[in-house]
């Protein structure tokens, strides 16, 4: 079906424009001096009142750093970072770890509040929350800029034996956690990314929930940017010990700004013996306006380690925002019957790029794998799936199924597949289907004939391409995924 | 450690560089060779961190060039002579051995009214625009297979279908290698298919076993509109030869083209298909089996390119893995911009028998479209215990059961091929592979 002229402009006015979550929260920061050399990085270490070990871990990560070249096989395009331009520390002047929610800044309270973040969540942030009402309750780590503002709920968390805290503080609090597992996924030279966030990390979230305890509440971790020509390191850091339970999200948005701004997260998951995390992110970092100008660059790397022997490992994403996705959550399967789980929804608007997808690496026997991608592309964006599936020799009985679709709204964008599927092991059983495809008027049609709008029968559609993946999603989030899918895709109809 | 490196020239790279800028020619064809010999001095022979070639590294795998090989002597043509792979299947024969064509192995008499066969020689002395015409139908990018066996341009065969000609007797172009020294040996195919005409071309590889020859051919067609090309290709080459191929095409509006290319032989074979749609509504079906065994190595990469709205292309591959071999699949379909109504498939299926084999595959879509349907699916597997159980239960012994599931798993692929003495012959080829697994 060719666009009728509505539906160009209504393309046009697509959701780069209408980004909720661009203001910008004026309040008075502390940054490290801009640019990067060895003497930011013991400013930031020194900021954080860290031990000796990890300002070396750091050093050692910045020297590595400094000899590494920025990937260039992401079907991405932009213009070169300075990496001397900008600032790799940046908090809030108020803020010296405030003991209760009455302490933080109003300001960082009210930014919250208009970010939507789900309403229970917000009664909590504000301290209205009764903690015996019935409805679910979530535990919030707050990172503004560089620093993490507040962790709720972590008293009641304690009772059950989680520790949910700032990565600094369990950095000073829970050394020997920290040494353990920092960088046993992500090793400090897994990339140029992950290396530039091991040496100057500033904050992040911290998880550990003890032997067989199933953590009591969802826990939440959300981003925001706000500084000016800030980049944000964050760092997690999740490990569920044996027969051990926790599902964590993430969330994440920045002001609108004229400059492209740098997100290089780093996370990693540990799940040793029959343990499970779940992991799910609504990614909504600004994707820059309409002619492309601005936005983040969203370069993240995240690494799962199914260690233990029935073990599982779940990612959930939905991507709508960022200038640039270069993001690749993985599973190590390194355990003996342990599962990863791989769902993604990756739509792409206005000049948006993503370049996402995951890895599964079969190491240990009875592994099982699952992706189920779905991407889809509007405007002039490239929206690029890039996945691996490989089983090693001796991943006996190695399973995986992948399927990713794609969708096309409007005939001026792109969208790729590039899967590189590696079966070492002859008893491994893999099976690969994607599809790209344009909304079938055959559908559009039927929805039509039973009197819903062209977009009402787009919505309908798109909606049950991304059922798969929405019903993976915590309660809470699903709901927020589906109105962010039905904003990106405001008058896409083609 | 990344920092900028200069690769060193392996030993094989500067054998290629010397042995070839040897060569005798003549202008225009030395002009082609010399520009084709100058990109592989500056781009050299690939390696696994170009994606292309990511699972086939040719600085490894080719560690020395043979000598180019000399024309064939007697002996050569006797042994030649033996070599019958297809068994009859009516096809007018043209023969190379050792990279020369073979005149007395050869029947070029009574070409149908609108069919030319000629040496690449003697074409290239009758047809001035044939230099433009080979430079033309390029894979797009550097290849080094391709430069290489641009840079060793000389002995090949054109062969023309004039407009509305309907060619019913299939010509079968072998390639034949003899003798035990190492050699390394080249050839040139060129097939042009005019307007609303229609051929089948089989091309053949054969050598012997237990020699670690070299060979390198590239097949350039071109498919006018309205014109239908059937392509068969055998590769048997030796079991340590290693066999170096392209098939490079463009299909015009309303064209329809089909491929199927069954591979048993070499220790390392790679061969490369940079497909084009340069008309509309063209349809192509690319298929093709691979049988492998002990430590083999195989990789069939392909690109097929929808330029043009209206394509419908279909691709199927299949591969047999046994032993300790290595297969490889990668094949990307491109949709640009104004290829709407494209509708193409691929599909690549692994069916791991060794408990060492080894399959990697990478489907890839590249979508610029908007209105088009395009799928890829990949699946590796053993054999379904639950299949050769039923098979079991019915009193079929165990090889004879295996032997059925995996004949009916490369089957589908070979069944399309509708010249039905062309079909029987690659059933039974494929059937001594079968025959010959312990």
């Amino acid at each position: 079906m060719p666009a009728v002229q509505e539906t160009v402009e209504r393309v046009k006015s697509i959701d780069v424009d209408q980004y909720k979550y661009g203001f910008e929260t004026k309040i008075e920061v502390e940054k490290a001096p801009k640019g990067l050399d060895e003497s930011t990085v013991r400013f930031i270490s020194a900021k954080k009142n860290e031990p000796e070990w990890m300002l070396e871990w750091r050093l050692e990560a910045f020297r590595r750093w400094k000899t590494m070249q920025e990937p260039e096989w992401a079907r991405v395009h932009y213009q070169k970072i300075d990496y001397q331009d900008l600032y790799y520390y940046a908090a809030p002047k108020k803020q010296a770890g405030p003991k209760s929610l009455d302490e933080l800044d109003p300001e960082i309270l009210e930014t919250y509040k208009k970010l939507g973040i789900p309403l229970q969540e917000q009664e909590i942030l504000a301290g209205v929350a009764e903690e015996n009402r019935v409805y679910s309750k979530v535990a919030v780590d707050a990172v503004f800029d560089s620093v993490s503002v507040v962790t709720t709920f972590k008293e009641e968390l304690k009772k059950a034996g989680v520790l949910f805290m700032s990565i600094s503080e369990a950095i000073r609090e829970h050394p020997e956690l920290v040494k353990k597992y920092l960088g046993s996924v992500v090793p400090v030279t897994d990339n140029f990314f992950a290396t530039l966030n091991s040496a100057v990390f500033s904050d992040g979230s911290f998880v550990y929930v003890p032997k067989g305890v199933r953590c009591p509440m969802e826990l939440s971790t959300y981003f925001r940017i706000n500084e000016k020509q800030t980049g944000q390191f964050e760092r997690t850091l999740i490990i569920a010990d044996e027969g051990a339970y926790v599902s964590y999200l993430e969330g994440c948005t920045a002001p609108s700004r004229d400059e492209n701004q740098l997100h290089a997260a780093v996370v990693e998951l540990v799940a040793l013996d029959n343990a499970e995390i779940k992991y799910s992110t609504v990614q909504n970092w600004y994707p820059g306006d309409a002619q492309g100008k601005g936005g983040v660059y969203n370069f993240v790397t995240k690494r799962g380690d199914c260690r233990g022997n029935g073990s599982k490992i779940s990612w959930t994403q939905v991507e709508t925002g960022s200038a640039i996705t270069w993001k690749y959550p993985s599973c190590i399967l390194r355990g003996d019957n342990s599962q990863g789980e791989f769902y993604s929804i990756a739509i792409s608007n206005g000049h948006q790029q993503v370049d996402s997808g995951t890895k599964m690496i079969h190491l240990g026997k009875n592994t099982s794998s699952r992706i189920i991608s779905k991407g889809i592309a509007a405007g002039v964006s490239q929206n690029t799936y890039r996945g691996q599936v490989s089983a090693h020799r001796k991943a006996t009985n190695a399973r995986n199924f992948t399927n990713c679709d794609s969708l096309l709204i409007g005939d001026k964008c792109g969208a790729h597949t590039t899967p590189y599927i590696e079966a070492k092991s002859s008893s491994a059983v893999f099976e690969h289907e994607a599809t790209t495809s344009k909304i079938s008027d055959d559908m559009l049609f039927y929805c039509r004939q039973r009197g819903l709008s062209a977009e009402e029968a787009v919505a309908l559609v798109v909606n049950g391409f991304v059922k798969d993946v929405l019903q993976h999603l915590p309660m809470e989030f699903a709901v927020e995924a589906q109105k962010l899918i039905a904003i990106s895709l405001e008058g896409s109809v083609g | 450690m990344n920092a900028e490196v200069k690769m060193m020239r392996t030993a094989a790279e500067t054998q290629y560089s010397d042995a070839l800028a040897a060569l005798p020619g003549a202008e225009p064809v030395r002009a082609l060779r010399e520009k084709a010999l100058r990109l592989f001095a500056e781009k050299g022979l690939p390696h696994r961190r170009v994606e292309e070639w990511k699972y086939t590294d040719l600085r490894v795998l080719l560690r020395e060039m043979a000598p180019l090989a000399g024309k064939p002597d007697a002996a050569a043509l006797t042994e030649a002579k033996k070599i019958d792979l297809l068994g009859n299947i009516g096809a007018r024969e043209i023969t190379f051995v050792n990279g020369a064509f073979v005149a007395e192995l050869s029947n070029l008499k009574g070409l149908e009214k609108g069919l030319t066969i000629s040496t690449l020689g003697d074409a290239l002395k009758g047809d001035a625009t044939l230099p433009q015409f080979l430079a033309g139908l390029n894979p797009g990018k550097y290849d080094a297979v391709y430069a290489l066996n641009t840079a060793a341009l000389n002995e090949g065969v054109v062969i023309d279908v004039a407009p509305g000609a309907q060619i019913t007797k299939p010509i079968h172009i072998r390639h034949i290698v003899t003798g035990t020294s190492l050699v390394s040996v080249f050839g040139r195919v060129v097939v042009k298919v005019g307007k609303k005409a229609q051929a089948t071309i089989i091309q053949s590889h054969a050598g012997p076993d237990a020699v670690a020859y070299q060979t390198n051919t590239v097949l350039q067609l071109s498919v006018a509109d309205d014109a239908e090309l059937d392509i068969v290709r055998v590769q048997a080459e030796g079991d340590k030869a290693i066999h170096l191929s392209m098939m490079v095409g463009a299909i015009g509006t309303d064209s329809r083209f089909k491929s199927f290319a069954l591979s048993t032989g070499a220790a390392v074979s790679r061969h490369t298909v940079p497909f084009a749609y340069a008309g509309r509504n063209a349809r192509a079906l690319i298929s093709g089996a691979t049988l492998l065994r002990g430590k083999q190595h195989a990789d069939m990469t392909l690109e097929v390119d929808h330029a043009l709205p209206g394509g419908e292309s279909r691709e199927l591959f299949k591969t047999v893995l046994d032993d300790e071999s290595r297969g490889v699949f990668q094949g990307l379909i491109v949709v640009r911009p104004d290829a709407q109504k494209t509708d193409g498939r691929m599909m690549s299926a692994a069916l791991l028998l060794g408990d060492e084999a080894e399959m990697d595959n990478k489907p890839e879509l590249e979508i610029f479209a908007d209105d088009v349907q395009c799928a890829h699916g990949a699946t590796t597997g053993a054999l379904d215990d639950d299949l050769l159980f039923y098979l079991r239960a019915r009193g079929i012994p165990k090889k004879e059961a295996e032997s059925l599931l995996i004949q009916s798993f490369f089957g589908e692929a070979i069944e399309h091929i509708e010249n039905e003495k062309i079909r029987d012959a690659m059933m039974k080829r494929a059937g001594h592979w079968l025959a010959a697994r312990g």
